[in-house]
């Protein structure tokens, strides 16, 4: 496959009829969450393409956007989001690549407002020759102390070819800001792989399961939880 | 059951088990003690298959089977079942998924039907109870914040599903307060004394470091391992010789 640059951006999305999970977006789709009002995203993005999310919190509002990014290629998810007094976001991202994929997640949150809460949960599993990158970054702007802002990401490497990158980063201008972040690269757990063995379950079963749990944490909760881990769970077991 | 001869394996290379043999029967409880480092839990991984525990000669034959030449899964099946010394936690698993999948996986390799889920959760529920663990416990990922005894009871537990034919059970007492020694004894004896399906017996081979647990385990037999082999073999007597007068005295 290529890895030349694309200066045509192709937009693929998940297959409509497959999932109700779609939002066939224009790029970059604008979301904006007036006051008090919430919304919920759930994105599958297979191979190729940049998908770019704006979200404009308000004051007391709530986005919950949930990402599946998998597939052959170079693909890449951009989520940036602006947070208002008191507001909430979640961002809840799981990436897969195998073979000569090449894929990213870019989140970017900014506090711009006091006393509004975010989460960036980001789980990339990388196989074959494959990477996986993430960029993550925290602004809390000036004035925006009670911040509470909490940053998770985390890669699992199945084969010696394949890498991850994580790279946060934290810029806070403000006061009382509460800020956990962090990163971890590891790979599958040989200890609990020969467990599960012993308790009777195949490598491939015990696999599946460990990655299955590896993955769960930035589905859990939503609404399309189901639909995202059984696109996942398919996408995984295509992987070598 | 089981038939241990002459068996060398090497653990990074190195040589752990230098001709160790060992004889079990059908229905025989049998106690390995021996000081630390003298490769007990590398007889115990390496009867399970553990990757790593390379076996350099010798051969272990398990109810008629060449035991080496089984998967770690397949051995499970076979009715291998393995208590770990240091049981592992698995984030994300719960145990109820865990044991359902490793139930039926072990029965599909047997050529049985699986349990439904409402079948398993009575024969999860009846096990937890025999431990005296809380139901809810197994709902929880695998062995992840458990203390040391609330492990070694959810082995047992584990066992006690899985339901098989021999177990090794690696200081599956160390880390239990004494209430906890005598449930997990019992637990041991309710599960293991019971019969197989075809009305053989079963075996169980404890490591310890301990006679305690032998108070109500009551072994047939007692061996010493020291070395990577067996050094000396005699009936429970023996494990209270050790108790009082140590390794090195009762085996020089
Ligand atoms: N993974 C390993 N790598 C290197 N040496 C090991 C490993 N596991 C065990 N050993 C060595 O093998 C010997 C026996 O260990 P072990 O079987 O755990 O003893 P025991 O259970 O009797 O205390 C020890 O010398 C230990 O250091
Ligand atoms: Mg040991």
């Amino acid at each position: 496959m290529s890895r030349s640059r694309r200066l045509v951006e192709d937009w693929r999305y998940a297959d409509q009829s497959a999932l109700a999970l779609l939002w066939p977006l224009p790029a970059p789709e604008r979301i904006v969450v007036a006051p008090g009002e919430s919304v919920t995203r759930a994105l599958v993005h297979e191979g190729e393409g940049v998908v770019q999310l704006e979200v404009e919190l308000g004051a007391g509002a709530v986005a919950d956007i949930r990402v599946l990014s998998h597939g052959a290629g170079y693909g890449r998810v951009e989520v940036s989001a602006t947070l208002g007094e008191g507001a909430d976001f979640t961002l809840g991202a799981v990436q897969l690549c195998d073979g000569d994929a090449k894929r990213e997640v870019v989140a970017s949150v900014t506090h711009a407002g006091p006393d509004a809460t975010s989460r960036q949960l980001v789980r990339s599993v990388a196989g074959g020759r494959s990477s996986a990158s993430v960029l993550g970054r925290i602004v809390v702007d000036k004035g925006a102390d009670g911040t509470d802002a909490e940053q998770s990401i985390r890669a699992l490497l199945l084969a010696r070819g394949a890498s991850a990158n994580a790279r946060p980063e934290l810029e806070i201008h403000a006061d009382d800001v509460k800020c956990a972040h962090g990163c971890a690269v590891g790979e599958l757990d040989e200890g609990a792989l020969f467990y599960m063995a012993a308790r009777g379950l195949d490598p491939a079963t015990a696999r599946a399961l460990m990655l299955q749990a590896f993955i769960a944490e930035p589905f859990a909760g939503s609404t399309m939880e189901e639909q995202l881990m059984g696109a996942a769970r398919t996408a995984l077991g295509a992987m070598a | 059951m089981l038939t241990i001869d002459n068996l060398h394996a090497t653990v990074a290379d190195k040589p752990i088990l230098k001709g160790l043999s060992l004889t079990i029967n059908p229905g025989e409880v049998h106690a390995i003690m021996g000081p630390n480092g003298a490769g007990k839990s590398t007889l115990g991984y390496t009867l399970g298959g553990r990757p790593g525990y390379e076996v350099t000669g010798g051969s272990v034959s398990f109810m008629g089977q060449d035991l080496l030449a089984l998967e770690p899964h397949e051995r499970a099946a076979a009715g291998l079942f393995l208590g770990f010394q240091y049981p592992v936690e698995i984030p994300g698993v719960s145990f109820v998924q865990f044991l359902r999948e490793a139930l039926n996986a072990q029965r599909k390799a047997r050529g049985e039907a699986p349990l439904s889920g409402g079948e398993f959760l009575k024969l999860a529920r009846e096990q937890a109870a025999l431990l005296k663990m809380d139901m809810d416990m197994l709902k929880r990922p695998v062995n992840v914040g458990f203390s040391g005894g609330e492990k070694k009871r959810a082995e047992m537990v584990q066992m006690g599903i899985l339901n098989p034919s021999l177990a090794v059970l690696d200081e599956t007492d160390s880390g239990l307060d004494i209430d906890a020694l005598r449930v997990v004894g019992e637990g041991i004896n309710a599960i293991m004394r019971a019969k197989n399906q075809d009305g053989t017996g079963k075996s169980v081979l404890l490591i310890t470091h301990y006679q305690r647990l032998l108070d109500y385990v009551k072994p047939d037999f007692v061996h010493v391992l020291a070395g990577g082999r067996i050094v000396k073999s005699g009936g429970p007597e023996l494990a209270l010789a050790l108790e009082e007068q140590g390794y090195e005295a009762v085996t020089a």
